[in-house]
């Protein structure tokens, strides 16, 4: 029993330093994700046919694909390597998986968006509207305000799904945490190592993850209190 | 009491229709208010009272008729909204304070980022606005720490920081307990006593008769009579303004 914990800690900076790709991918993804979605989000509210229809087709798209075959669609049609300004720039393989995690994000940040903007009573507006204020005046300076409170708990939900959805990239070949541990079971002759680095793998996750989701339920409760 | 009932009347509603779907909400409204005029609107729900309240500002987009407040035709399409907003300021029944924001910047926000208006300027008159709704140590508050009543008095102080001609009052005690109800109605006989034309749509009897230059009765859509509240609450002539008084009196 020593010798497996041993043989677990020999290994765990190499694990480690996979999953700080993990994180990094995740954290690259919500930041682009949150973006891309802030536009589909008020792009699916917006009153022009031309905004509105493609917005809200492109986040129905991305939210019900599965994110494995998003990320097929990432890796497989990007170029490996782009040409900008004469310089090339390669981009490597976690960078496009990165890009592929973005989309579903986006999706579903753009309905939090969506849900948070009609949740406001509608006196809201009308007081507004009242009070000499056009349409994206009131978007701006009253509802969206009034909004970042109640996105902010499902944003955090949606984060640590992501978290928890990066492993996914080990299959295009990204050498983040669960590759790493794959690695380090079939380097290990030792069978009886598997089921500790795996349990090692799904505590680095948890404990990782667990204090976002503690939080986000607290900040829920807190503003439905409100 | 303060208006000269020969002036040119200041709103003008004529044959003003409007439906929802199939429901024809407004069949036909004509009215005439003069500047400084208390007008009371009463009647049955769902009679249409609100929603001529809600024509006159534009928040409520008529199918017929025609709308002037001043030279400003409501019921033009290339209507300038912020010009008619200035005029007509408008209390809900509901309040609808901005949560997200303190006292002081309810009642101030408007005229700063509407009307361009400079700020120290406007937060003075919101000062004193707030005083006069006997709400002076409030300005730092958020709404959710009011009470309904304190609500509605920062919702009429909004409303007059605009500087409108007319205030359109929606019912405005109607969400609220009833030993809230008499500061706020107090709030509005202030508004109404300095000057300002006054719109009302509501259920006090008792109030309208007090502080009212002028009473219409709305049934299903259409005004079925109006006259002075001395007149109006003891020579009824029409049947149906006859049983709802009984109702409610």
């Amino acid at each position: 029993m020593p010798h497996l914990v041993t043989q677990v800690l020999e290994w765990m900076p190499f694990v480690l330093n996979g999953f700080g790709l993990n994180i990094l991918m995740s954290l690259l993804a919500i930041v682009a994700g949150t973006a891309m979605g802030t536009f589909l989000g008020l792009g699916q509210i917006s009153r022009l046919r031309l905004v509105g229809v493609p917005s809200r087709i492109a986040t129905q798209l991305f939210r019900n694909a599965p994110w494995l075959v998003l990320l097929f669609y990432c890796i497989f049609l990007m170029p490996y390597q782009i040409r900008v300004a004469g310089q090339v720039i390669v981009l490597p393989s976690w960078l496009r998986a990165t890009i592929g995690f973005s989309f579903p994000v986006a999706a579903n940040f753009s309905e939090i968006v969506r849900g948070a903007v009609i949740s406001v009573p509608s006196g809201q507006w009308e007081a507004a509207q009242a009070l000499g204020y056009g349409r994206k005046a009131t978007l701006f300076r009253i509802i969206l305000p009034q909004c970042i409170a109640r996105m902010i708990p499902p944003w955090m939900n949606l984060y640590a799904l992501l978290l928890t959805a990066t492993p996914l990239s080990v299959i295009v070949g990204v050498e983040e945490a669960l590759g790493r541990t794959q690695a380090a079971v079939q380097a290990q002759s030792d069978s009886s190592v598997l089921i500790p680095m795996y349990l090692a793998l799904l505590g680095m996750f948890f404990f990782y993850t667990w204090p976002i989701n503690r939080l986000s339920l607290v900040l829920e409760r807190r503003f439905r209190t409100k | 009491m303060s208006f000269s009932p020969d002036s040119q009347p200041l709103i003008t509603l004529r044959g003003v229709r409007k439906s929802f779907g199939a429901y024809e909400v407004l069949r036909g409204i004509d009215m005439d208010i003069r500047k400084g005029e208390v007008v009371a609107i009463i009647g049955p729900s769902g009679s249409g009272k609100s929603t001529i309240l809600r024509t006159i500002n534009g928040l409520t987009p008529i199918n017929a008729g025609t709308i002037a407040v001043g030279e400003i035709m409501v019921s033009d399409p290339k209507l300038d909204q912020v010009k008619l907003r200035h005029r007509v300021g408008m209390v809900f029944q509901q309040y609808n304070l901005f949560p997200h924001k303190s006292v002081l910047e309810n009642v101030a926000m408007a005229p700063i980022q509407v009307l361009k208006q400079p700020r120290p300027q406007v937060e003075e008159r919101a000062r004193k606005l707030l005083a006069e709704m006997r709400l002076p140590d409030k300005a730092g508050a958020y709404p959710g720490e009011l009470s309904g009543g304190q609500q509605q008095r920062v919702a009429i102080a909004r409303a007059l920081c605009m500087e409108p001609e007319v205030i359109l009052f929606d019912e405005v005690t109607a969400a609220l307990d009833p030993e809230m109800v008499k500061e706020v109605l107090a709030a509005v006989r202030k508004v109404a006593e300095d000057g300002m034309t006054c719109i009302l749509v509501t259920h006090e009897m008792g109030f309208a008769r007090e502080a009212a230059d002028h009473v219409y009765f709305t049934d299903r859509g259409v005004i079925v009579e109006h006259a002075p509240p001395a007149e109006f609450f003891t020579r009824a002539s029409d049947a149906r303004t006859k049983e709802f008084l009984s109702k409610v009196l």
